[in-house]
């Protein structure tokens, strides 16, 4: 009865429970739908770089990530690709060339990283292919092609079939150039990647540089599944010592933070919301406390024990903290879910969000763990902001709050 | 000796509340008021009395004192032989709940429940059954003449229906005896009589102990009793015959 009198006693005054409920659901909603928002970016941001730039796990010799040195390589990486494709677990891998050369257009040129791909393992390490805006993946152009990304198209003002030159040492040392066709630009929302990375194929690229058919810099592997990166890192880091064997986390670790980053972002901003709500909560039920003095004086005369009038109190804050939390949380729930399938644009910002390697495009997620902290958070700012008032309630003896006009 | 020994004995046995020399001092302001000052007081088991005098007597503060809703500066209080003062504030909210039923001058019902949920609510607090709940809350209902009314909630009901919903959810704990502080302050002639026909046949036919504080005439010619006070002080204590 206690639970039926409280939850009653909330809209005595529809209009102002009716204000706080709506404040507190906006609230909640807005923190929700940022929460799914945020998530869903960091998610894009994270899945960008690990399934379009980093891969999963990252073998090199140990000193060729230092100064990138064309003589840094791994001798017999077919072979060793070969048997770590072979492992389980492991559905991609793929060796790669990578040197750091410059590349010209007719009108300007820019220092890049040239990486030659085997196109065809490429695709089970990464999702590169299914990046172009412009072109095919390594088709169209028979000699030399070569795949770019959208911001250096637009630095080096070349179009789809240009022809570009790039100078690279060989394993001589001896400066050499050739001559590439682009045959696909490639547009990954990380301005700055697609800026500084180029792709040719690595039979053309060992062929200019001098370097022998079965030499990688770094070999990447893509798991099957990447909830066992940790420990397919150690075990391949076990099995080859004297490489330098990295999962993504390592390799970049600002997307390792991203994460964490996100939640952090997150849990302050619903905190500061909630603890705004908290005081508005606080300040709605100590004047639903003055205007109901009277009657606690009666409760008190007719034998309600002081520890029941807390709890009814408490559990009018609760309810009505409840209530506006989870009608937020709907709201924000209903507000993502509608949007999750299309996404949000943000075209118009795009430039500044791509630049620091952010799609402009993005698409909320739902994660369940940081639900079930926000819900932990509305409980106790329930349970927090009914005991200010509720304490405040049994101050009064019977007679004088029976006396209260 | 044993004459006045035994004749003691069934006094005492009959009165349910015994007022020693009780004093209560109010230092709200710079002036100290004697609300309660002095009196003695013994009433019986199955007494409809009233309490009257002017406003400022006291009448108000001898209620609550009575009802331990505020407690003496002096003196001392025994409800079937339990001292008052010596509860501790816990004890004497269970000792309100079970043996004083309250009626107050402006109703104070709990307005979101309905007039049966108003009687309910004290047996709810007494951890009665849902059965003996119903059972109780429709028997006074009936009694007090509002059977077909238990679930209008008090804004439908007019002051003295509201106040006999009152005196019903009094009843409800069974309690020894019934302080009704001003009942017909804001009732008609006409709910003043209904009530006030209501309660003493409550207290002639079940033998309920009635005190009222009032103002009101109507009131006083019902009363078999009629104490008086004034200034704090007892100035008279009629029994009618």
């Amino acid at each position: 009865m206690i639970k039926s009198v409280a939850w009653r006693n909330i809209w005595r005054s529809p209009l102002r429970s009716g204000i706080i409920i709506a404040a507190i659901s906006v609230g909640m909603s807005a923190g929700i739908f940022t929460t799914t928002f945020t998530k869903g970016w960091m998610n894009q941001r994270l899945e960008a770089g690990v399934e379009t730039e980093a891969s999963h796990i990252r073998i090199q010799q140990p000193a060729f990530g230092e100064n990138y040195d064309l003589k840094e390589y791994i001798p017999d990486s077919n072979l060793l690709s070969e048997k770590i494709s072979n492992i389980k677990n492991i559905n991609g891998v793929s060796p790669r060339i990578v040197i750091q050369s410059m590349i010209a257009s007719a009108e300007t040129g820019t220092g890049v990283k040239i990486i030659g791909i085997n196109p065809d393992k490429e695709k089970t390490v990464t999702n590169l292919y299914t990046k172009l805006s412009e072109g095919k993946y390594f088709e169209g152009v028979k000699r030399n092609p070569i795949l770019i990304g959208t911001k250096l198209a637009m630095k080096l003002k070349v179009k789809l079939h240009s022809k570009l030159v790039i100078t690279v040492q060989d394993a001589n040392g001896n400066i050499t150039g050739g001559a590439f066709r682009i045959c696909g630009i490639y547009d990954i929302s990380n301005r700055m990647y697609e800026g500084t990375n180029v792709f040719v194929r690595r039979s053309d690229l060992s062929r200019l540089t001098g370097l022998g058919k079965d030499v990688s810099h770094e070999i990447l592997v893509h798991l099957a599944n990447p909830e066992e990166l940790d420990k397919e890192t150690l075990l391949l880091k076990a099995s080859y010592k004297n490489l330098k064997v990295e999962n993504w986390k390592e390799s970049m670790p600002e997307l390792g933070y991203i994460n964490e980053i996100g939640n952090l972002y997150t849990y302050i901003f619903v905190i500061i919301i909630l603890l705004a709500l908290g005081f508005g909560i606080v300040n709605t039920m100590m004047m639903v406390i003055l205007e109901r003095v009277k009657e606690l004086g009666m409760l008190m005369a007719i034998g309600m024990s002081k520890a029941r009038i807390f709890s009814m109190l408490m559990l009018e804050t609760v309810m009505l903290t409840f209530t506006g939390g989870f009608t937020g949380i709907l709201i924000g729930l209903g507000a993502t879910y509608a949007t999750m399938e299309k996404g949000i644009d943000l075209s118009n910002y795009a430039q500044g969000f791509e630049e620091i390697g952010y799609s402009p495009h993005v698409y909320p997620v739902v994660e369940v763990k940081t639900l079930i902290v926000i819900v932990i958070l509305v409980i106790i700012t329930g349970i927090v902001a009914s005991i200010y008032p509720a304490r405040k309630a049994l101050q009064y003896n019977p007679a004088e709050a029976l006396r209260t006009e | 000796m044993l004459r006045n020994e035994i004749h003691l004995q069934i006094s005492e046995a009959m009165n349910i509340i015994e007022i020693t020399h009780l004093h209560k001092i109010y230092n709200e302001s710079e002036v100290k008021v004697h609300a309660v000052n002095g009196v003695d007081l013994n009433f019986e088991a199955g007494e409809f009395a009233a309490i009257v005098g002017p406003s400022g007597s006291g009448k108000t503060t001898l209620l609550n004192l009575l009802g331990g809703l505020d407690s003496p500066n002096d003196g001392k209080i025994l409800i079937d032989k339990t001292d008052l003062s010596k509860l501790k504030s816990s004890d004497l909210i269970r000792f309100r709940m079970k043996n004083i039923g309250f009626v107050f001058q402006s109703y104070n019902l709990i307005p979101v429940l309905t007039a049966k949920e108003n009687v309910e609510f004290i047996m709810h607090l007494q951890n009665q059954s849902k059965q003996e709940r119903e059972n109780r809350s429709m028997e006074l209902l009936r009694a007090v003449g509002l059977d077909g009314r238990e679930n209008s909630r008090p804004n439908k009901l007019s002051g003295g229906q509201q106040q006999r919903v009152a005196v019903a959810r009094a009843l409800a704990s069974k309690p020894k005896f019934v302080l009704a502080d001003e009942p017909t302050a804001n009732l008609d002639s006409k709910s003043t009589e209904q009530l006030l026909s209501i309660m003493e046949e409550l207290n002639r036919k079940e033998n309920i102990t009635f005190i009222f504080s009032t103002h009101d005439q109507r009131v006083v010619n019902k009363a078999r009793r009629v104490i008086t006070l004034e200034d704090g002080k007892v100035i008279s204590d009629e029994r009618k015959r």
